[in-house]
């Protein structure tokens, strides 16, 4: 797990187990607490699996239809298995939890390894 | 400014609008949509909301060079483009050209999770992102209310679509927001209380197992609008709203007039036939030769050099052409130079609106100086009265707005037919009015035919016979009897008594010519008789005349020849001479 202490580093060349993309609108409250509810689930349960992209939709407004973005925030899980839309400032910490299919009673997600 | 007031009076500020383009709908809304602000169309499924977005934008980009943005949360980019594709909409076109940009909204409740609070910015962002990049005047919503299904928290989503108006507003641009009707409610979810400037309701029902499409202007604000509930349908062409009648009753008018096709009618009119532009009228019982004095009228509008389009409810093409040949009426000739276009259908084939809409097209098309319909109350057979008498208005307004002559024909039942005409509030709308009927009696049925009105010109008041022969259609001349007019057999009987009567009195001038010329040869004979006797007698008297001459003479010359042998005394020569003198 040491190797990965970064998240926004290059990723490994077999990829990472997580991929989350975060898009956001500025610094709304909204925007900000989902950032900072991802990356503390990510710190929790994934550390050194997973890698985050957190993109501002305010930059890049293509971006919305490409993706066929309505709620803002919306995070969406491109891997592991099916692609999963998030949508709300996630704190709804069980609900995310579930999507993101981690099991939160499994404590530290380090138990897999 | 005061006294600029009354010059000003139509010229009030009015409220700006971006005109749809839309067949008909920018006349009821009196110039279009709110500009930059939002319309809410709403209605139940398969009404054409979806598709009236779609032309307010198509036509918005082709009339108005106006950029436009299609948001569908119903239907794909694909899907919307195939489904346009009928109508001439070529979407994949106006997008390459940058002029419309379609952007679908996929909104699956399964691939949502909501996971905490959120708004709906990505919305907007996408919407601002593809209205700025071609800065699109018009925007579309199809169906917002599909985002209902997807996010179950209605309190920001009603938060937010109120934004989003809002939001719209601001941007200037013109919107259309299309929602499904709701039970009771105009909308599903209410979205009327969001849309406040105009909101249009559109409505499919079916009486009678027809189907009509009407489009209603719930509300304008701040501006006036037609209120009331107008058809429309969706036609090859888009969609096309009928308005009732065009408002005002400001058409020019011609004095030009145009002959009725048969010399003997033009007669009774003061001015010798129809004016140009005017509508005309003809109603009968059946069998009065209305559709012979339709055709009779169309051929003379083509040999006139005119363009005729002749609507036929009742027989087929090959059939009116066949009939009316009979009868001397030649109508394929000016089929084939294309002067004359006969349109034949069932009444029942359509509803009302799709023949109004079928006659709007082709009178464009053909652009005719005179249109036939025969007759008009087939038409009946598909609606109701009030609904044919809004249709008649509309299609009698339609033509005379165009300054072309229309003829109808109408089959009116035996009795009181006047009245029913008066109901159906043709006869106030028509210019001209022709009654064909029956006259019947000894035994016989006769044609009788009487102008019971002719706006604008004198009339003859008479109730004319009138035959089809195989040379057309003639009116005979009035001919009186001891109780009125005549006609049919009793006409004949009348004219052959006439010409007995005739006959007998110019055998009795010739008599008495004759009886003159004998007297007169009598006389003459008689005078010659007597000159003849006189001149015998004369001739008589001058022979006793002549012969007692002759015997003096020759008395005297014997007295002479006496004297000389014997000659008197000296002392009396004379004596003697004188008396044998005596």
């Amino acid at each position: 797990m040491d190797p990965f202490t970064d998240p926004l580093a290059p990723p490994e060349p077999a990829g990472p187990e997580y991929v989350l993309h975060l898009y956001i609108t500025g610094a709304t409250p909204n925007s900000t607490r989902a950032v900072r509810n991802i990356k503390d689930i990510c710190e929790q349960y994934l550390k050194g699996r997973y890698e985050l992209l957190i993109m501002d939709v305010f930059q890049q407004p293509a971006l919305a239809q490409r993706e066929d973005l309505i709620g803002v925030p919306t995070l969406i899980k491109r891997s592991p298995g099916l692609v999963r839309r998030l949508v709300g400032d996630l704190s709804d910490r069980e609900r995310v939890l579930k999507a993101l299919g981690i099991n939160p009673s499994a404590g530290e997600g380090v138990r897999y390894e | 400014m005061q006294e600029n007031h009354p010059a000003a009076a139509h010229a009030l500020p009015q409220l700006p609008k971006a005109p749809t383009g839309i067949d008909g709908l920018d006349e009821i809304t009196e110039g279009g949509l709110p500009l930059g602000r939002p319309t809410l169309i709403c209605g139940s499924a398969g009404c054409g909301k979806t598709l009236m977005g779609i032309e307010f934008l198509v036509r918005g980009i082709l009339d108005f060079n106006e950029p436009g943005v299609l948001m569908a949360f119903e239907e794909t980019a694909q899907e919307l483009a195939a489904n346009v594709a009928s109508l001439g909409f070529d979407l994949k076109d106006l997008q390459e050209r940058k002029m419309l940009r379609l952007d679908h909204v996929h909104v699956d409740r399964s691939e949502i999770e909501e996971t905490g609070e959120y708004d709906l910015e990505g919305l907007f962002i996408r919407l601002g992102h593809a209205i700025d990049s071609i800065g699109a005047k018009r925007v579309v919503l199809d169906t917002i209310e599909a985002l209902f299904s997807g996010f179950p928290n209605q309190g920001v989503l009603r938060s937010e679509i109120r934004r989003l108006f809002h939001w719209l507003k601001d941007k200037g641009v013109t919107t259309i927001i299309t929602a499904e009707r709701g039970d009771g409610t105009l909308t599903r979810q209410g979205l009327e209380e969001y849309v406040s400037d105009c909101v249009i309701l559109l409505d499919n029902r079916v009486i009678d197992q027809i189907t009509t499409r009407r489009l209603r202007v719930v509300k304008y604000r701040g501006s006036t609008h037609g209120t009331n509930e107008y058809p429309y349908l969706i036609t090859e062409n888009g969609i096309s709203v009928l308005p009732v009648t065009s408002l005002r009753l400001d058409h020019a008018v011609s004095s030009h007039i145009v002959s009725t096709g048969i010399p003997a009618l033009d007669e009774m009119f003061g001015l010798r036939g129809y004016y140009e532009g005017s509508s005309v009228l003809i109603t009968g019982t059946a069998g009065t030769a209305k559709t012979t004095l339709a055709a009779g009228f169309a051929e003379k509008i083509c040999q006139d050099g005119g363009r005729c389009i002749l609507f036929a409810f009742e027989e087929s093409p090959a059939q009116l052409l066949r009939n009316m040949a009979s009868i001397k009426i030649n109508l394929q000739e000016h089929v084939t130079s294309g002067q004359l276009l006969i349109e034949a259908s069932r009444p029942t084939l359509n509803g009302l609106e799709q023949h109004l809409v079928t006659l709007h097209r082709l009178v464009r098309e053909f652009k005719p100086t005179a249109v036939v319909i025969d007759p008009i109350t087939n038409l009946i057979s598909v609606g109701n009265k009030n609904e044919v008498r809004s249709m008649l208005t509309r299609l009698i307004d339609f033509l005379k707005v165009n300054g072309i002559t229309a003829l109808f024909t109408a089959l009116v039942n035996g009795h009181g037919f006047q009245q029913e005409m008066t109901d159906e509030g043709v006869s106030s709308l028509v210019d001209t009015w022709i009654s064909v009927r029956d006259l019947e009696g000894v035994g016989e049925r006769n044609r009788g035919l009487s102008i019971l009105k002719s706006r604008g010109m004198a009339h003859s008041n008479q109730v004319r016979e009138f035959v089809v022969t195989p040379h057309g259609i003639e009116l005979l001349d009035v001919v009186l009897g001891p109780s009125g007019i005549v006609t049919g057999a009793s006409r004949l009987t009348q004219q052959m008594q006439e010409h007995a009567e005739m006959l007998a009195a110019q055998q009795e001038a010739d008599r008495r010519d004759r009886e003159v010329e004998r007297r007169r040869r009598m006389l003459e004979a008689n005078i010659a008789n007597l000159r003849t006797e006189f001149e015998s007698a004369e001739e008589e008297l001058r022979q006793i005349s002549s012969n007692e001459q002759s015997r003096q003479q020759t008395l005297l010359s014997g007295h002479q020849r006496i004297a000389a042998a014997n000659p008197p005394a000296p002392s009396a020569p004379s004596a003697p001479t004188a008396e044998s003198g005596q």
